[in-house]
């Protein structure tokens, strides 16, 4: 089986992986990872959305190999100790979330859109987070929630990097 | 779901690739090429594919990367989608792959997918192998045998079938600089909005003082390949892009006359989105939207 290594959250591991393992299903039966949720399982819904080498990647449409000697962050990895990612707050604020199964994926997509565009319009929250659903049809408020955290992050002069050192 | 278990290899060159490729070939192995994998993963996923081994090229680095050549653009095939629309090359000399670019999948989806997968896995639903027929590109492919050429208008062979042979990979398409006077645009109608197209046009049109001289459309998921409408090209060349008669109910709106014609001679599939019906009225009416907002 091939070996990989893989930093996870700021944690290296190395793994022996079946060619077909998912990423998604080595952070969360391998390395217990369980913030990061498989939705669709097709590539379509965007639960399972981390940081892979810095941008936005579906998990689930991922093999273990693939990431092998790359940097991943999931939800998991955006609080510092016990402060949260301003867009964790922003989330909490606004309340951008009614089941909350879609949120660590939301979240990680719209930090991805505020890396390109640091002060989003409401259409291009929207653009940009179209491969993420949201089934309780929560999308006023977590647009809301990205540009709420566009903001803060912009006032705070805070552009916080999510890749682990 | 989880894959049926394959085989990983990962070369670490192009020769390597292709010799792999060929040897699996020789021996009967049914392998398949893995590059960003956001088309194939999702197949393997549905077990709709058994391959036996994975050919991982996603790390190469090359061929990867957009080139300005003078009448064309080389685009690497290796060059994810997100790289395609960050380039200012793309943007300014091929105008029409970004507009079609910026509509596949989401931003995830394009960060890892890449152009020259899109291509070979010739899927009719595909936005960018309609782009590659309206503009005659030129695919560049190569084997242990050397490299050769094959026309967009050869390249898209079957629902999921290029004309990459065996030990064959695809290098970069030639996308030609179409030059002053055009105007492009893609129209796709989807359900959702990172969903395939279930009907797309790429339309390229040049406009010759005040009549159009000559339209290229291409339109995507109207059969198992992508198709020209080749009988809508040949009417617009000519035409006044503005209503004859002017504005109101005695106005001929010529363009919608030839754009009706935008159907004829594609073979439309049915499926949970659309009968073979309707895809013909859609490809009517985008390819009216396409034209209009080419020339405008």
């Amino acid at each position: 089986m091939p070996r990989i290594t893989v930093t996870v959250d700021g944690v290296t591991y190395e793994e022996e992986v079946e060619p077909r393992l998912l990423l998604v299903h080595l952070l969360r039966d391998r390395l217990g990872k369980t913030g990061t949720p498989v939705g669709c399982d097709t590539s379509n819904c965007g639960a399972c959305t981390v940081m892979l080498d810095g941008r936005s990647a579906k998990s689930c449409s991922v093999l273990a190999v693939q990431a092998d000697g790359s940097d991943v962050v999931t939800i998991e990895g955006l609080a510092r100790g016990d402060e949260w990612h301003p867009m964790q707050k922003a989330f909490h604020t606004e309340h951008a979330l009614q089941c909350g199964y879609c949120t660590p994926g939301m979240i990680m997509a719209a930090i991805d859109l505020l890396r390109d565009d640091p002060d989003p319009s409401e259409e291009a929250v929207r653009e940009g987070l179209e491969g993420n659903l949201c089934r309780c049809t929560g999308y006023c408020n977590i647009v809301r929630a990205v540009r709420l955290a566009a903001q803060e992050m912009a006032q705070a002069g805070e552009r916080r990097e999510v890749r682990t050192p | 779901m989880i894959p049926a278990a394959f085989d990983y290899i990962r070369p670490a060159s192009l020769e390597e690739a292709c010799r792999v490729l060929a040897e699996a070939d020789a021996a009967g192995d049914d392998v398949k090429v893995l590059a960003g994998g956001q088309s194939l993963l999702p197949l393997l996923r549905l077990r709709l594919a058994y391959p036996a081994a994975l050919v991982d090229l996603g790390r190469l680095p090359e061929p990867r990367g957009v080139e300005d050549r003078g009448d064309h653009v080389f685009v690497g095939a290796l060059t994810t989608h997100d790289e395609v629309l960050r380039s200012g090359v793309v943007r300014e000399q091929v105008p029409l792959l970004a507009l079609a670019t910026a509509t596949v999948a989401d931003p995830a989806v394009r960060h890892r997918g890449t152009f020259g997968g899109s291509m070979v896995h010739a899927d009719p639903a595909g936005d960018l192998p309609a782009v590659a027929l309206a503009l005659d590109c030129v695919f560049v492919v190569r084997s242990s045998e050397g490299e050769r050429e094959i026309p967009a208008s050869e390249f898209f062979v079957d629902y999921l079938e290029s004309a990459l042979g065996p030990g064959e990979v695809l290098l970069g398409v030639r996308v030609p600089k179409l030059g002053p006077g055009w105007g492009f645009h893609y129209e796709k109608f989807h359900r959702t909005a990172q969903a395939w197209a279930i009907v797309g046009v790429a339309a390229a049109v040049r406009r010759d003082g005040g009549t159009i001289g000559e339209a290229r459309i291409a339109l995507t998921n109207m059969g198992p390949t992508p198709v020209r409408a080749r009988a809508t090209e040949a009417a617009l060349r000519g035409l006044s892009p503005a209503p004859v008669g002017g504005a109101g109910d005695g106005a001929r709106d010529q363009v919608r006359d030839a754009c009706g014609q935008a159907d004829s001679g594609t073979s439309p599939p049915a499926d949970l989105h659309a009968k073979p019906d309707y895809r013909r009225h859609l490809a009517r009416v985008l390819t009216y939207r396409a034209v209009r907002a080419a020339t405008g």
